[in-house]
C-alpha cells in the first residue's frame, strides 16, 4: 500500500522545548490511523504541521506526495480537518456553512449544490440545514464540521480530538459516523485522541506519543497482545504491601497501583488470583474485591509509558471556546 | 477563478453577518442623529468664519458621514478577533485561498457594511432638510466606499495582532478619537479659528482627506474658501492610503496564525 503522509524526523520546537521530537511515521491510504498520547504529547502540534498550519522546526513531510512547506497550498487542497475547538460560524445557517467552504476550496459551482445534499443526507441535518448554527446542539454541531471537512473530497481527513467535551451518547453516534463517512468517500483518516475507547473502536493502527515521541505504533489487536495475558485487579486494604509481596513472591513485576486497586499483569489470570488470594491471607491483608479482565489500550499506554493517561487528562476547553461549549448544553 | 469565488463568499459572509445583527442596525440610525441634532444645535453658535452660504449643520454632516465610517470601521476589527477567538478563522486560514484574498474578502465586505451605514447619515441628513443636493450624494458614494477600505483595513490590521477583546477595545479608543478630532470634522480645520499646530497635525491624517473630498462634492463651490486640497488630490491621497493598508494587511494577515 501506498503511503499517503510520510515524516522524515519531523520537529517542532518551542525555544528549548521540543513539542514534536524526530517524528517519523507512515500513514498508508485507505487507513485510520490514530495519534493516543495524554494532553500536551505533540499530537496537536504534529496535526497542525501536516496542515500545514504551523511550519516544522527541521525535518520533513509529505501528504498525499507534496511537500508540506514547499507545497503547502496543494496539501489544503488535499486534505479536510476537523478542529479540536469549533470553527464554524454560527450566524450562517448550516447549508450556508457548507457552501462558504465549497467555495473557498474550489469546489466547482455546478457541483455544490448536489454534494452538499448529498453530505447533509449523510450526516442527517436534512432538515436542520437551513436554520442558524447558534440553534443546534453540540453533536450537530461536530456533524456539520465532519461533514464540511469532505465537500471538497480530500484525500486525507484530519480529526483533533472529534469527541472532546460530548456527551457519552453523542460520541458513540460521531464514532459511527467517522466510520460511515470512511466508507462513503474511501478516504484516509488520521485522528487524535486521547480517549482509549475512541482509539481503539475507531483505528486501524495507532502511534501512542508521549512527550513529543512515538512510544509504540500497532494496530489496536498487537498492542494489546504484547501485554502478557491478562489483567488481575485486586482491592485490598493495603495495596502497597501487596503490591511489593506480589513482587517478591511471585515475580509479578508488572503491577501498578491504579485508582485505589492494584492491578496485575500475569499470563494465566485464573490460575494466578488464588495464589494472590492465599498471599494476602498469610500476610493479614484484606483483599475486598478481586477480578480477572482482558488488557485495554490503557494498560498498554500504562505498560509504555509508565503513567496512566487519566493522569494527565484533566482538559478542559479555555476561553471562549470553553463558554461555547457551555452554551450549547 | 478559485480566488475570485474565495473573494466572493467571504465579502457575502461579511454581509450576511451584517443582515442579521439588529442591534447594530438600530444603533448606526441613532448616532448620527444625536450628532447631527443636539451637537450641531449646541454648537452652531460657536463656530465662526463659516462663510455666510454656510450653515454648521450642512459642513457638519460629510463631517459626521466620515466620522461613522471611521467608528464602523474600526468596529470592523472587532470580527476577526471573534473569528480568532471562535476558530472560524482557523477554517478560512487552512483553505487553499491566498492571503491577499483572504484579507481583501473580509476588508470589502466589512467596508460595504460600514457604507450603509454612512448612506445611513446621509439619509438621516437628507430627512433632517440639511441643505445638500442629493445628487451630490450619489457622486459621494463611490468616494465613502474608497474611504472605507484604508479605515477598515487599520481596524484589520491591528485586530489580527490582538489576541483578545479587552485589548482591542483599549487600543481602538486610542486610534479612533485622534483620527476623529484631528479630520476636521466636527470643524472646518482652515478660516482662521484653529491654532496653526492643529491644521499640521491634521495634514498627515489621512481621514482629512477623506472628509475634505465629502465635502467639496456635497458643498461645492460654498467650500472652495476652506478646503484643504483639490478633490482630485484628495481621492489621489485616500487612494494611495488605501493601496499602502492593502499592503500592510496582506503582510499582516500573511503572519497571523
Amino acid at each position: 500500500m501506498p503511503s499517503l503522509i510520510e515524516t522524515h524526523q519531523l520537529t517542532k520546537s518551542y525555544n528549548s522545548f521540543r513539542a514534536v521530537d524526530d517524528l517519523n511515521i507512515n500513514v498508508e491510504s485507505g487507513e485510520i490511523f490514530g495519534l493516543l498520547g495524554p494532553n500536551g504529547a505533540g499530537k496537536t502540534t504534529t496535526i497542525s504541521m501536516l496542515c500545514t498550519i504551523l511550519k516544522p522546526t527541521s525535518g520533513k513531510a509529505t501528504v498525499n506526495g507534496f511537500d508540506i512547506v514547499k507545497e503547502a497550498n496543494k496539501v489544503r487542497k488535499s486534505i479536510g480537518i476537523v478542529f479540536q475547538d469549533p470553527s464554524i460560524d454560527d450566524r450562517l445557517t448550516g447549508r450556508e456553512n457548507l457552501f462558504m467552504h465549497a467555495n473557498l476550496y474550489g469546489v466547482p459551482t455546478s457541483e455544490q449544490k448536489d454534494r452538499i445534499n448529498r453530505i447533509l443526507k449523510l450526516i442527517e441535518l436534512e432538515d436542520r440545514a437551513d436554520d442558524l448554527l447558534r440553534t443546534y446542539s453540540g453533536g450537530m454541531r461536530r456533524r456539520l464540521e465532519l461533514g464540511r471537512g469532505l465537500i471538497h473530497y480530500p484525500k486525507v481527513l484530519f480529526l483533533d480530538e472529534p469527541t472532546v467535551g460530548l456527551d457519552p451518547q453523542t460520541r458513540d453516534h460521531i464514532w459511527k459516523y467517522i466510520k460511515d463517512l470512511k466508507e462513503a468517500h474511501d478516504i484516509t483518516v488520521v485522528l487524535t485522541t486521547h480517549y482509549m475507547d475512541e482509539a481503539d473502536r475507531l483505528s486501524d493502527r495507532i502511534a501512542i506519543m508521549d512527550h513529543g515521541k512515538i512510544v509504540v505504533l500497532d494496530k489496536p489487536s498487537k498492542l494489546k497482545e504484547t501485554l502478557e495475558g491478562d489483567v488481575v485487579v485486586v482491592r485490598a486494604n493495603n495495596n502497597a504491601a501487596l503490591s511489593e509481596l506480589v513482587s517478591k513472591w511471585l515475580g509479578f513485576n508488572q503491577n501498578k497501583i491504579v485508582d485505589e486497586a492494584l492491578e496485575i499483569t500475569v499470563h494465566n489470570g485464573k490460575a494466578v488470583m488464588p495464589r494472590i488470594m492465599e498471599l494476602a491471607t498469610q500476610n493479614n491483608i484484606y483483599v475486598e474485591s478481586l477480578l480477572l479482565r482482558e488488557p485495554n489500550l490503557e494498560d498498554v499506554f500504562l505498560h509504555y509509558t509508565g503513567r496512566t493517561i487519566r493522569q494527565d487528562t484533566g482538559k478542559e476547553l479555555h476561553g471562549a471556546a470553553a463558554a461555547r461549549r457551555r452554551a450549547i448544553r | 477563478m478559485s480566488e475570485i469565488r474565495g473573494f466572493y463568499t467571504l465579502w457575502l459572509r461579511e454581509i450576511k453577518r451584517f443582515q442579521r445583527d439588529r442591534t447594530r442596525l438600530i444603533t448606526s440610525f441613532i448616532q448620527p442623529l444625536l450628532w447631527l441634532v443636539i451637537f450641531a444645535a449646541a454648537f452652531a453658535t460657536r463656530f465662526s468664519g463659516l462663510p455666510p452660504e454656510l450653515n454648521y449643520q450642512q459642513v457638519l454632516l460629510p463631517g459626521i458621514v466620515g466620522q461613522t465610517l471611521l467608528f464602523t470601521a474600526m468596529f470592523m476589527g472587532i470580527n476577526v478577533i471573534w473569528d480568532k477567538q471562535f476558530g472560524f478563522m482557523k477554517e478560512i486560514l487552512v483553505s487553499p485561498v491566498s492571503r491577499l484574498t483572504i484579507f481583501l474578502g473580509k476588508m470589502v465586505g466589512d467596508s460595504t457594511d460600514a457604507f450603509f451605514q454612512g448612506i445611513i447619515v446621509l439619509v438621516i441628513g437628507l430627512i433632517l432638510g440639511i441643505k445638500i443636493s442629493p445628487i451630490s450624494v450619489l457622486i459621494a458614494l463611490p468616494i465613502m466606499l474608497l474611504v472605507t477600505f484604508g479605515l477598515v483595513s487599520i481596524g484589520l490590521v491591528i485586530a489580527s495582532f490582538m489576541g483578545n477583546l479587552e485589548g482591542f477595545g483599549a487600543i481602538q479608543t486610542f486610534v479612533n478619537l485622534p483620527l476623529f478630532f484631528l479630520s476636521g470634522a466636527l470643524f472646518p480645520l482652515k478660516g482662521g479659528s484653529l491654532p496653526l499646530w492643529l491644521t499640521d497635525v491634521a495634514v498627515l491624517n489621512p481621514l482629512t482627506y477623506g472628509v475634505d473630498a465629502f465635502r467639496n462634492i456635497m458643498l461645492g463651490a460654498d467650500w472652495t474658501p476652506l478646503q484643504i486640497q483639490s478633490l482630485g488630490v484628495d481621492i489621489g491621497v485616500v487612494a494611495l492610503f488605501d493601496g499602502i493598508m492593502i499592503v500592510v494587511g496582506t503582510w499582516a494577515f500573511r503572519r497571523m496564525k
